[in-house]
């Protein structure tokens, strides 16, 4: 179910600043992959044009091809809102539907795919929950609010929220950012298990946190204020922090910048 | 009221400087008199609240033993009469119904409106739409009631008579003495007033709705719909219950508007489409010059259960709104 995802030529524009420049990656399927660089870099920008998210902002517009399998998401006639049934998406604050309880915020995509038969939704619920090693916690609570949960618990609820339309690929934005290094943890335990079904692409700011999880690592940078970002390389995550071949690369994760 | 005081000392002016005894408020005089003016605006409101409440009770009383009739259960209203007889049963009903037929008509109507400006419209045209709306809550109530009096009940009476003929085995369009000044047509009007409270309300509670709540939805791939039902809706809906009672409200006491479009008969009557029916407001308007002594008691013991019914209202509208805070 995991697909490979091909960026070609890629401009995302917020009205007339160009946010990001030609970008060109192959991100591969059962794989993590992870978004590093400075804050303003596009990195967050370039994970929205990969579901289609970022042309909710007001005047935002992408360019370029990015192809899920060799089907274009921005090719004529496809539809936004099918494109984010088939790539999820974790955000940066976890942010669980407040007036809904545990099971219906992991019900929710189910039932907007049309999945009304309880014992199919009681059952899917569950394996996700799991999945998102989060039942045990939750499971004599699930009609509980789910905002009653803590920080950490509610990015897994998100997760499982995500997982449970079984999306091809699986979009993360900064999903530790606003949690402590034990939910961190677990997050990131639970990113090593979805990464055999899904295709997984974190950004993150945190170096370790993209040494520890992804398998293949790509750097953005800008040339300066106001200037779009760019790609400045992909590899595998081993060889970009140990021996990248950019000297920007290497000065970025050596903390010589950003 | 002491919970605002506590504030202060949880906030913690704790000392650690070694210096004994309680922490004492820095007690500079901007805050006591600011603490005072809060107090004071409290207490304030309380006081003007018995207040109205016992002008009312004490007017009221002499006529309510004056009485001939049970006050709550009579329909007829002759209090200038000797001996007076009066009861509040139709006007009560009269108020009730209007307002709730207008709620019904206004609420789905003005979510709508708010929907559409906030979600659908182009911005510009959204604009200039919510302004046309506010502007609907400028029109002063006479202006309705003109409106309603000489031009709109001609065309509720075809409407009225259409209803009552295909409809008319339904028993609240039933009856045979159709009309334009009838119950419908002031609630259609009193629905129009309240259409702009209630969608400029509801426009702002949307407006309010968390950007990442709408992403969530976006994201699990929900169309525009679906992000208005997964995320606005649930969101808004304490404020839309606000909403729509604050419409109540403003129905159950609008005065001229339905005084002017009923033409006034006795009896409780559901047959909505026909001629007749009163309101407490309107009834007040309408009788308060030429009453005796014992005629205006009995009408401000009218006010009283206006009063009281509006308290109910507003009360059940925050149960409603309680009932559910914790997913809130």
């Amino acid at each position: 179910m995991a697909k490979r995802i091909e960026v070609s030529g890629l401009n995302a524009y917020y009205g007339r600043v160009r946010a990001i420049e030609d970008i060109s990656m192959t991100i591969e399927p059962r794989s993590v992959t992870a978004f590093i660089g400075p804050s303003g870099c596009g990195k967050s920008t370039f994970l929205r044009t990969l579901n289609r998210m970022h042309e909710v902002i007001p005047g935002a517009r992408v360019e370029g091809k990015v192809l899920l399998d060799d089907e274009d998401l921005y090719g004529p006639g496809v539809d936004p809102v099918a494109v984010r049934r088939v790539v999820g998406m974790v955000f940066q604050r976890p942010n669980p539907f407040p007036t809904m309880s545990i099971y219906d915020n992991v019900a929710a995509g189910l039932k907007l795919n049309g999945v009304r038969r309880k014992s199919l939704l009681d059952e899917i619920v569950e394996r996700s929950l799991r999945g998102a090693n989060l039942w045990d916690e939750v499971k004599d609570r699930l009609h509980r609010p789910g905002a009653g949960l803590s920080g950490g618990q509610q990015q897994r609820l998100c997760i499982a929220r995500a997982i449970a339309v079984e999306p091809q690929v699986l979009l993360m934005d900064e999903p530790c950012s606003a949690l402590d290094p034990i939910s961190t943890l677990a997050i990131e335990d639970l990113i090593a298990e979805l990464k055999s079904r899904y295709t997984i692409v974190i950004v993150t700011h945190n170096m370790q946190q993209a040494a520890r999880v992804s398998d293949r690592t790509a750097f953005f940078n800008i040339a300066g204020t106001g200037e779009p970002g760019r790609l400045i390389e992909i590899d595998d995550t081993g060889k970009i922090f140990t021996n990248p071949s950019q000297k920007a690369t290497e000065d970025y994760i050596t903390g010589r910048f950003g | 009221m002491t919970s605002e005081i506590d504030i202060g000392s949880r906030a913690g002016f704790a000392r650690d400087d070694g210096v004994a005894g309680p922490p004492r408020s820095t007690g500079r005089l901007g805050d006591r008199l600011f603490a005072l003016a809060a107090q004071g605006s409290g207490v304030l409101l309380l006081a003007v609240m018995v207040a109205i409440g016992v002008f009312l009770i004490w007017k009221a009383v002499p006529a309510l033993q004056a009485n001939e009739a049970d006050f709550l259960t009579e329909q007829e209203w002759n209090p200038n009469a000797n001996p007076p007889v009066f009861g509040i049963a139709q006007l009560a009903f009269g108020t009730v119904m209007s307002s709730f037929l207008a709620l019904v008509m206004a609420t789905p109507v003005a979510i709508g409106i708010a929907l559409f400006i906030s979600f659908y419209a182009p911005r510009r045209l959204a604009a200039g739409l919510g302004y046309l709306v506010d502007l609907l809550a400028a029109v002063p109530s006479i202006v309705y009631g003109l409106w309603g009096l000489h031009y709109f009940n001609t065309t509720m009476d075809d409407v009225g008579r259409f209803l009552n003929a295909y409809f008319g085995w339904i028993p609240l369009f039933g009856g045979d003495s159709v009309g334009g000044r009838s119950l419908l047509t002031a609630s259609v009007i009193l629905a129009i007033m309240i259409l702009p409270i209630i969608s400029s309300i509801t426009r702002e509670v949307f407006l309010q709705v968390p950007g990442s709540h709408v992403e969530a939805a976006l994201a699990l791939g929900a169309t525009r719909w679906e992000v208005i039902k997964l995320a606005v809706l649930p969101f808004g809906r304490s404020g839309m219950i606000s909403a729509a009672m604050l419409g109540l409200g403003r129905a159950l006491g609008e005065t001229i508007a339905v005084a002017m479009v009923l033409s006034t008969a006795s009896g409780i009557s559901i047959h909505i489409l026909a001629d007749g029916g009163n309101t407490i407001a309107a009834n007040i308007a309408n009788s308060f010059a030429e009453a005796t002594e014992t005629g205006r008691g009995a009408l401000i013991a009218s006010g009283l259960v206006l009063f009281v019914i509006t308290l109910i209202v507003n009360m059940t509208a925050r149960l409603i709104v309680a009932r559910r805070k914790e997913f809130a």
